[in-house]
């Protein structure tokens, strides 16, 4: 079947800006809110004019092709790009009404609100256990040592490890599965108790009984966080997401109700990537 | 001949080249060894390394100039280490985007291709006069720990450029500081690097002489230190000193001043790299 070029070509900005206004009708409060988000590596713009609301305890799916901004705008939202030389963000970040770019922002702290599972799974190279405290001790938050394993325990348990790693908790993290790996990222971020969980492609390297894993998590876990999750299969999207985000070359092309996009979306760019004609 | 086959002659040829000058390298320092050793090795027992100096050549002793060596070169490493790796971590995690940093960076660079006899001068001016430590232990110590300070600098920032970012980023979404991104994760990570590097810088000061004898440890010591403040002597000016005598038994003595030197370093070369073994296996 032959389409038409004019087919993909993206919306006008005014539609886009447009939508990006009144968020889909919810009865939740509205936890993450972008609003002109403009962000550059140098002199390259992979973010442009994000509008966008995000609701607290739903799971809100980003997609879009590979390189179209999505890890970029996970990275805006707890500032790991701060990290990153000659980057710059411009525009407002709300998170619970919270500018987090405006000067004297904490940023120390909006990171252990806002935790993040890497697109690639990469463990400190320490023991399992060690990996899970890490973050308890270093923001104090385990006053005793049975404490401190007692939430370890809690934190593996949430992400569907405890049973594989109870006899190996200090044993090294590397010397495990991928799969395993992953879920302890997932563990160690829990630990912290975040409110919200960024998760950039948790299952991308998974086979599909730990896939099936994470997505069961992900959909326990939304009573007690809001997440974001960024995924490449549009099955999983479908599954586990309440809202999804579609991007396109640095743009939010559209944002519905997970239904909506999949069944019956009002651009034909969302239209033709979510049925997989491109991308 | 065809392409194939020139190449693969080349290829050979090129072998045969490496080998012959590995050999070349390898064979004159084995001479060197042999002839030391061949030289020294009668002169070896636990007295020569117990005993003192003495002007007849069989009963003297390096004991005064080994502990020397020794206690000079831990009071260097107790000096250089923490400042250069402080200095290392200023440089690369904190200050790695500033135009200071990047000048700095240059002049250290440049520092550790200073003759070390420059060292000496320095030092000699620094700390033997203004600062007015005298000819001592801490005087040299000092002057040796300025020498090596831009080799552990430069190696453990390249050990802390090593570290993979990933284990930075990791631990900066979990909600740590700088400071405790650098101490838990990222030092445990760069130590084998950081050790081999100081290691290194060291066995490189134990063999140094021209910046200790240019402050002046070259009067005759007949003791070992006992105290930062003691006068001092090492191996290396000790050598020297024998060398420089006419009498055949005194060469001997030089000789096996040396094997002991030899031993010293191949101990510490050794050690380095039992560290650097004993830390990657407990990471992976
Ligand atoms: N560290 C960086 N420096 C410069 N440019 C970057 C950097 N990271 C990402 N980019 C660029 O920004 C754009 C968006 O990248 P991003 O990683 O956000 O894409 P993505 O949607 O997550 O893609 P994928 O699905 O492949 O992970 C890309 O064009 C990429 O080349
Ligand atoms: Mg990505």
């Amino acid at each position: 079947m032959s389409r038409d070029a004019t087919a993909t070509r993206p919306p006008s900005l005014a539609a886009i800006a447009a939508r990006g206004g009144p968020p889909p009708a919810i009865d939740r409060p509205v936890k993450i809110q972008a609003e002109g988000l403009n962000f550059y590596y140098g002199g390259t713009r992979a973010l442009e004019d994000i509008s966008i609301r995000i609701h607290s305890n739903v799971v809100t799916a980003f997609i879009g092709p590979s390189g179209c901004g999505k890890s970029t705008f996970l990275r805006t939202l707890n500032r790991m790009n701060d990290i990153i030389p000659g980057t710059c963000a411009e525009g407002k970040v709300l998170v619970d009404g919270v500018d987090i770019y405006k000067p004297g922002v904490d940023v120390v702290e909006l990171r252990r609100r806002v935790g993040m599972v890497f697109q690639k799974s990469n463990p400190f190279p320490k023991s399992v256990f060690d990996n899970v405290a890490y973050g308890l001790r270093i923001n104090g938050m385990a006053g005793s040592h049975s404490e401190l394993a007692a939430r370890v325990e809690e934190s593996l348990r949430q992400a569907a490890l405890w049973d594989e790693v109870k006899d190996r908790l200090h044993d090294s993290a590397l010397a495990m599965s991928g799969g395993q790996q992953q879920r302890l990222c997932i563990a160690r971020a829990l630990a912290v108790r975040p409110d919200i969980l960024l998760m950039d492609e948790p299952a991308s390297a998974l086979d599909p009984i730990a896939t099936q894993r994470i997505e069961e998590l992900v959909y326990d876990l939304k009573t007690t966080y809001t997440i974001l999750i960024v995924t490449h299969n549009m099955q999983q999207a479908a599954r586990v997401s309440d809202y999804t985000a579609f991007f396109w070359l640095g743009r939010l092309i559209e944002y519905d109700r997970t239904e909506k996009m999949f069944t019956a979306p009002a651009e034909t760019l969302t239209e033709d990537y979510v049925t997989g004609r491109f991308g | 001949m065809n392409a194939t086959a020139r190449r693969r002659a080349l290829d050979l040829l090129f072998q045969l080249l490496a080998m012959l000058i590995l050999c070349l390298a390898l064979g004159s320092l084995a001479a060197l060894v042999a002839t030391v050793w061949s030289d020294g090795a009668d002169r070896l027992s636990w007295d020569f390394l117990t005993g003192f100096p003495s002007r007849r050549a069989e009963d003297a002793g390096i004991w005064h100039a080994l502990a020397g060596s020794m206690f000079v070169i831990l009071t260097t490493g107790g000096l250089a280490v923490p400042i250069g790796v402080a200095s290392a971590i200023y440089l690369e995690e904190y200050g790695t985007r500033s135009l200071s940093a990047r000048i700095i960076e240059f002049n250290i660079t440049n520092l550790a291709a200073v003759p070390s006899i420059i060292y000496g001068l320095l030092g000699l001016w620094l700390f033997v006069r203004v600062m007015a430590m005298g000819r001592s232990v801490l005087a040299g110590a000092s002057t040796l720990a300025l020498l090596v300070l831009p080799v552990v600098i430069l190696s453990t920032r390249e050990a802390l450029r090593a570290v993979p970012s990933s284990i930075r980023e990791s631990s900066y979404a979990l909600g740590a500081t700088k400071w405790q991104t650098v101490w838990h994760q990222v030092l445990p990570v760069a130590l084998p690097g950081i050790l081999t590097g100081v290691i290194l810088a060291l066995s490189r000061a134990i063999g140094e002489t021209a910046p200790l004898i240019s402050i002046g440890a070259l009067t005759f010591v007949a003791f070992a230190p006992d105290s930062l403040w003691s006068p001092f002597t090492v191996l290396p000016i000790q050598i020297f000193n024998w060398v420089s005598r006419p009498q055949l038994a005194f060469q001997a003595n030089a000789a096996a001043a040396i094997l002991v030197l030899l031993a010293l370093l191949l101990t510490m070369n050794a050690a380095a790299i039992w560290l650097r073994d004993r830390y990657q296996k407990k990471l992976v």
